[in-house]
């Protein structure tokens, strides 16, 4: 018999704000240890209270109009209440009734075709911090950094019916909104719960309903589909087991799930709206606000650099970063050409981070810096091979570029008559040179060549000198 | 036995319940789980107050969380009959400190004021900052001021209230003129006959004595049938239940306050540090709120309460557009008398039916000789004159 699976997911996914939701505390990633970045708001001391952080908001908004959803002009948050030692207060605040976005839809390609996923609703809500588990001790121990970190939880309709749909969605999703500054999408920062059942295909009821909690990896995603589905598949056909509406959780090392609660175990969370936080309003003028700011999308800048003559393979690995784009529109906007920029950006700074062990997403360059370079080296003040010395000097040293130019004697005056000058003093003070060129011997022409470079050290443009060197010996 | 929980300065002329936090200083709510829980900021109101320049003479010993209403289910007994009767308000009395501050979430501060003689105003919900309140009932329970006079309540009221970007419920005016000279001849003043035929004859005297001295001023008392009382009061249980227990699930043992020794794993830690850290009113409101929030309950109790608000702040509003002022006991007798507790337990209910209406609703209420002022939103200044012509007028 043949069996369909139906997925649906919740995807909590943590915001790129510079604080958390409800404080003025910086986000966990700026952490250097535990309980670093705590106050008593988030540490849950009693008479603190909750003032919301207006870029969640706004973030979480932005986020819905990606996924083409409505947006609830009137939201609320509400609190949910279970003890957990990582949960200070006990209650995590999160939306419930008027969640901030609602219907939304997004189209996902796989290799078998193009599927529409259902967005049931997007809502914001704070994270719960940490537990460390001691060996030594045999202790557990609390590390609040992560918690009333933002997040918003997207929950979709059950509309996968494949591993691979699933993940081409959260990839999707990745790469969204890291393009977009919504989220860094790093390792943790994206979080899933599966549901997940099975149904002899043409039947009209949904299977069993599994959910599995809490997975960040999409390798591990795909996996734990992969199992349910068979181990749903088993007790249908071979009578396995007796299928019950339960929440698992997958055991990356045993490759298998595990039953954690079922239906009648399940928790009552005794949500209720919190009264410590007022209802949002969100009006035209703000949505607009917001509209206007809307990030363009990987797709949209792909064919802005298409249309500027930069290549399909660079373009993809532009877009593939967000830092890589802001930086190259920035230097364009400088006055340089997109199609330079580019390869300065792909060539030159990616050689100098490789050379350093790092990859194009760590690429940190003022474009200020990055034109001056490109500038100089139009402009013939040092020349291509200098210019990189120069780009080497400020990815790793944040240096000056003029300065660092004058520093290195890079910056000799290169115009045509100084460059005249040079070859002729070259021509002059090489005449066993001259005559073995004249003589039919080539390569004495880069030894000329060379006495000319080694004067100008490394400044002006080697094919001017050249012509110019060549021009003069033919004479 | 002393009025304090803790004292900070013999000379200070300011005392602030022990549910507002002052920095450094021990704060239990006068709780036995928050042993040893000493903050790390001091709340809002304390900070104004001490910028204004009062100096802060102790924590006023509290029923525990704020939630006894009655003073019988005290952890620290603490004034001279035995009694928790309002620490703070006995300390006015007996002019020890010039005012106080204390939170009203069930109006149990009204009720110390008015069997105290003191006068005390919990004002419009949301003039005040909650920050570094310790947290019962959010939704209804606000700073407010004890003081032996009305001038010297007024004088403190200007300090503590205006807005405060650290509480999302503050509102937005910077500060708040209290004008206690208003002219009060002609205004109109309303008794809700069903809190007065539940209050003994004492009561009954003291609100119709009342009634009398306004009439001196000029003032038009009638009396008015409110037939949401029961509702208000119901409601304002649930809620302040529900919150109640949301609130207080915070203290758990993990963090701070106290922590049970006797325990094997984390659900014995919970259990054995609240079982043991609460008292027996808490306890009971706690399961109470839990129950009204749960999945079976939560649309008949918790939802409708919601809407009971609603409908109270409607009627109520219609009321304060008909009058000027409402007037009612703040209990229901005159004298305090000690309940034993099987009778306290049911009083603690009993008894907010006189408080329950201004927390539910958040209009602001006056105790001043022994009766109740409540009064439209931001109207303090009206129930304050009134309360002055009073005063001038006994004198």
């Amino acid at each position: 018999m043949k069996y369909e699976v139906t997925i649906g997911l919740e995807t909590h996914v943590e915001l790129a704000t510079n604080s958390k939701i409800f404080c003025a505390c910086g986000g966990h990633s700026s952490a250097n240890e535990p309980n670093d970045c705590v106050c008593p708001a988030c540490s849950g001391m009693p008479g603190m209270l909750p003032v919301m952080n207006k870029s969640v908001v706004e973030l979480a908004v932005t986020a819905g109009l990606m996924l083409n959803c409505d947006i609830n002009r009137y939201t609320t948050f509400d609190k949910k209440n279970y003890y957990y030692p990582d949960l200070p207060c006990a209650y995590q605040i999160t939306q419930l009734f008027n969640p901030i976005c609602v219907n939304g839809k997004v189209q996902v390609k796989t290799n078998s075709g193009v599927s529409e996923i259902g967005i049931k609703q997007i809502h914001m809500e704070e994270d719960a911090g940490k537990l460390v588990h001691d060996e030594w001790t045999d202790t557990s121990l609390v590390d609040f950094n992560r918690t009333s970190v933002p997040l918003i939880e997207i929950v979709t309709h059950p509309d996968f019916h494949s591993a691979e749909e699933v993940v081409a969605y959260l990839e999707m999703l990745k790469s969204m909104f890291r393009f977009g500054n919504i989220s860094e999408c790093e390792e943790g920062a994206m979080r899933c719960d599966v549901n997940i059942s099975v149904r002899p295909e043409g039947a009209t009821e949904l299977g069993v309903r599994a959910e599995i909690k809490n997975m960040s990896s999409l390798a591990s995603i795909e996996r734990a589909i992969k199992y349910e589905t068979a181990r749903h598949i088993d007790a249908l056909e071979r009578n396995t087991e007796v299928l019950v509406q339960e929440t698992r959780r997958w055991d990356d090392t045993k490759g298998r799930t595990f039953a954690m609660r079922n239906k009648e175990t399940e928790a009552d969370y005794r949500y209720f709206p919190d009264p410590n936080l007022m209802p949002i309003v969100i009006d035209d003028e703000w949505l607009n606000e917001i509209k206007a700011k809307m990030p363009v999308s990987a797709e949209e800048k792909a064919k802005e650099y298409a249309d500027a003559g930069i290549s399909d393979k660079e373009i993809e690995m532009l877009t593939a970063e967000r830092n890589l784009c802001d930086i190259l529109d920035e230097v364009v906007a400088l006055g340089c050409s997109a199609k330079e920029v580019a390869a300065w950006i792909l060539t030159d700074c990616a050689g100098i981070l490789r050379k350093n062990a790092l990859l194009l997403s760590d690429l940190h360059i003022a474009p200020e810096k990055l034109a001056k370079i490109i500038k100089m080296v139009n402009d013939c003040k040092i020349n291509r091979g200098a210019g990189k010395r120069v780009l080497g000097a400020v990815i790793e040293n944040d240096v000056d570029p003029e300065k660092y130019c004058k520093d290195n004697g890079l910056d000799v005056q290169v115009d045509q008559g100084f460059i005249e000058g040079v070859v002729d003093r070259a021509i002059e003070n090489n005449p066993a040179a001259v005559s073995d060129y004249k003589g039919g011997k080539v390569k004495a022409f880069q030894a000329l060549l060379g006495a000319c470079m080694k004067e100008l050290r490394g400044a002006g443009d080697p094919t001017v000198i050249k012509a110019l060197l060549e021009q003069k010996l033919n004479k | 036995m002393s009025y304090y929980v803790t004292e900070i300065d013999t000379k200070g002329n300011i005392a602030v319940d022990d549910t507002l936090l002052v920095k450094d200083v021990l704060s239990t709510a006068g709780s036995h789980i928050l042993e040893g829980f000493a903050p790390l900021f001091s709340a809002e109101v304390v900070e104004r107050v001490q910028k204004a320049g009062y100096t802060v003479s102790g924590k006023a010993n509290v029923g525990e969380f704020g939630l006894d209403l009655v003073g019988e289910f005290s952890n620290k007994a603490a004034t001279k009959d035995g009694s928790l009767v309002g620490a703070a308000a006995q300390l006015v009395a007996e002019g020890s400190v010039k005012a106080a501050l204390g939170v009203d979430l069930n109006g149990a501060p009204r009720r110390a004021a008015a069997l105290s003689k003191v006068n005390f105003i919990k004002p419009t919900y949301g003039t005040v900052s909650r920050y570094g309140v310790i947290p019962c009932a959010c939704s209804g329970e606000q700073v407010g001021v004890y003081a032996a006079n009305i001038a010297d309540l007024k004088q403190v009221l200007s300090v503590i209230s205006g807005h405060d970007d650290k509480d999302g419920t503050s509102l937005q005016h910077d500060s708040y003129d209290y004008d206690t000279d208003l002219e009060v001849k002609g205004t109109k003043v309303c008794i809700i006959k069903e809190l007065l035929s539940s209050a003994d004859d004492s009561v009954k005297a003291s609100v119709s004595a009342y009634a009398e001295k306004l009439r001196k001023c000029g003032v038009v008392v009638e009396e008015v049938s409110f037939d949401m009382v029961n509702a208000a009061q119901t409601a304002w249980q649930i809620l302040m239940a529900a919150e109640t227990c949301n609130n207080l699930s915070r203290y758990d043992g993990v963090k701070f306050g106290y922590r049970t020794p006797n325990y094997n794993n984390i659900d014995e830690l919970y259990v054995n540090t609240r079982t043991e850290g609460l008292n027996f009113l808490t306890k009971a409101t706690i399961i109470y709120g839990s129950d009204v929030l749960s999945k079976g309950r939560y649309n008949d109790c918790y939802d409708k309460s919601l809407r009971v608000r609603r409908l109270v702040v409607e009627q109520i509003k219609k009321l304060l557009g008909d009058f000027d002022a409402i007037l009612t006991p703040v209990c229901s007798k005159a004298e305090y008398k000690p309940y034993d507790i099987a009778e306290a337990f049911t009083k603690v209910f009993d008894e907010s039916r006189y408080t329950a209406i201004a927390n539910l609703t958040g209009i602001p209420a006056l105790v001043s000789g022994g009766v109740q002022l409540m009064g439209s939103y931001f109207d303090e200044s009206l129930i304050l004159s009134l309360a002055k012509c009073v005063e001038r007028v006994s004198e």
